[in-house]
């Protein structure tokens, strides 16, 4: 329990001196879950919407690998990427293993299924209210995907924020593929691993009560700036 | 000059889902003007006919032919649901993506749609989230979204089901008013008070097939078979 309060006080500390390097690190977190975020939403929204409005042979398959990969072991992923951006993989020559770009991918093939999953239900439950509307004003697929897209925007804000709170909180796969490299690809969470591994339980502690007040504080934000809970039901 | 979508032939059309027979056979002809009302007990067939004849069901056997080629004839109908789907938009937005997806501009498609907001008394909840309508707010929007495309044939299913006398008379001026101006409008109803009021044709359904097809004061007065007689007198019909 001391510790917790140690922890706390840590916190405050850190963010009322403005710590230099606490802001860096916090930057660079924000930077390559916000970019890993943004790239998952681009790929997983649409995917999502495909999933729910078309029809194919192996649909059921799809949704349900779909959903068995929202619970892909960050470890693994890291292995995975390290081996592809490894010198001797076959993306080697790019030189991206240890930067925050090789973090970014690693966070994006972890955040992807989990928002297209979601949004693929939320998606579905719209689609099932909207088809017979849309079909008969004669819409066409890409015109039926665009509308639940937007009608669902809320709904996809919560896929997103989700990603983001899987993303901000992720350590296994960005120690993996950024090293944990002091100002270059540290981040919040692989600081807390180190300074736990260093026995500063109270400086860790600190870390991560930062990184959870980040966390609501980015949900603070996009719930105000889409105006959730404030205009009724649209 | 445009070539009407009228007369719609249906021959020998059924709709079966899972193998059974939901309607059909069934041979009509929808002619150019007026009213058609569908009749019937619930489970006639009445939903299934009208979802046939806009193109939201397929025939099993059977078809349909609309005096121009089908592809071209779907622009031009319009269907109004028994229970109004209201998109997550403002009324002008929900109003307006009738005509957004047919490819008018964003700044036009919103400027026509507030105009027929107000034609059907919607004029005060312009940018009132759709969902938050009353009911027969909710089923003028619907009537709104499916008049602004100024459809050639509008289907309508129970549109006044569940409204109240004021919003069903409201609901009933939209109707004459598009009638007036040349729309063809087919509708079911189990209401005869309205049937009577609106109708110039009614169709009869029973146990998904059409069992009778009259002009609407030959069917009041001198019905053609025994079992529109005993609907029309209040029985239970099966």
């Amino acid at each position: 329990m001391n510790e917790i309060l140690e922890g706390l006080v840590e916190a405050a500390k850190l963010i009322a001196a403005f710590d230099p390097e606490l802001v860096e690190i916090t930057l660079r977190s924000l930077q390559v879950t916000i970019t890993a975020v943004v790239i998952a939403a681009a790929i997983g929204l649409p995917l999502g919407a495909w999933l729910a409005v078309m029809r194919f042979r192996s649909r059921r398959l799809v949704i349900a690998i779909l959903n068995a990969l929202m619970g892909l072991p960050p470890v693994v992923v890291g292995l995975i990427v390290y081996v592809l951006l490894s010198r001797s993989g076959p993306f080697g020559v790019l030189g991206l293993l240890f930067t925050p770009t090789a973090m970014i991918i690693a966070q994006v093939i972890i955040v992807t299924p989990l928002i297209a999953s979601i949004a693929h239900q939320a998606i579905r439950d719209l689609w099932s209210e909207y088809h017979d509307l849309l079909i008969s004003l004669n819409t066409t697929k890409r015109q039926r995907v665009a509308t639940l897209l937007w009608d669902a925007r809320r709904a996809l804000l919560t896929a997103c924020l989700a990603g983001f709170g899987r993303g901000i909180g992720e350590v296994g796969a960005i120690m993996i593929v950024g090293g944990n490299i002091d100002n270059a690809t540290r981040v919040l969470t692989t600081a807390i691993a180190l300074e736990t591994g260093k026995g500063n339980f109270a400086l860790a502690l600190g870390l991560g009560f930062v990184l959870i007040a980040l966390a609501i504080a980015v949900n603070l934000l996009m719930h105000s700036l889409s105006r959730t809970e404030r205009s009724g039901t649209w | 000059m445009v070539t009407s979508i009228l007369p719609l032939r249906i021959h020998a059309a059924e709709v079966k889902r899972r193998g059974t027979r939901l309607i059909g056979p069934i041979d009509l002809t929808l002619g150019g003007t007026g009213i058609t009302i569908v009749l019937g007990p619930n489970g006639s067939g009445k939903t299934t006919l009208l979802r046939l004849l806009h193109g939201l069901e397929r025939p099993a056997h059977g078809g349909l032919d609309w005096s121009i080629p089908e592809e071209e004839a779907r622009g031009r109908r319009s269907f109004v649901f028994q229970t109004p789907t209201m998109m997550r938009r403002s009324v002008t937005d929900c109003i307006a993506y009738a005509l957004r997806v047919a490819g008018t501009k964003r700044a036009e498609a919103r400027a026509r749609a507030r105009e027929m907001a107000s034609q059907v008394g919607l004029g005060h909840a312009l940018d009132r989230s759709a969902q938050v309508l009353s009911g027969g707010e909710k089923q003028k929007l619907a009537l709104a979204r499916a008049l602004i495309r100024e459809p050639e044939v509008l289907f309508l299913d129970e549109p006044c089901a569940n409204l109240d006398g004021r919003a069903t008379r409201e609901i009933e001026t939209i109707l004459t008013d598009a009638k007036s101006r040349g729309t063809r409008i087919v509708m079911s109803t189990h209401d005869l008070g309205q049937a009577a009021r609106l109708a110039d044709e009614i169709v009869f359904m029973l146990n998904g097939c059409v069992r009778e097809l009259n002009v609407a004061g030959t069917f009041f007065e001198t019905p053609a078979t025994p079992e529109a007689h005993a609907f029309l007198n209040g029985q239970i019909v099966e």
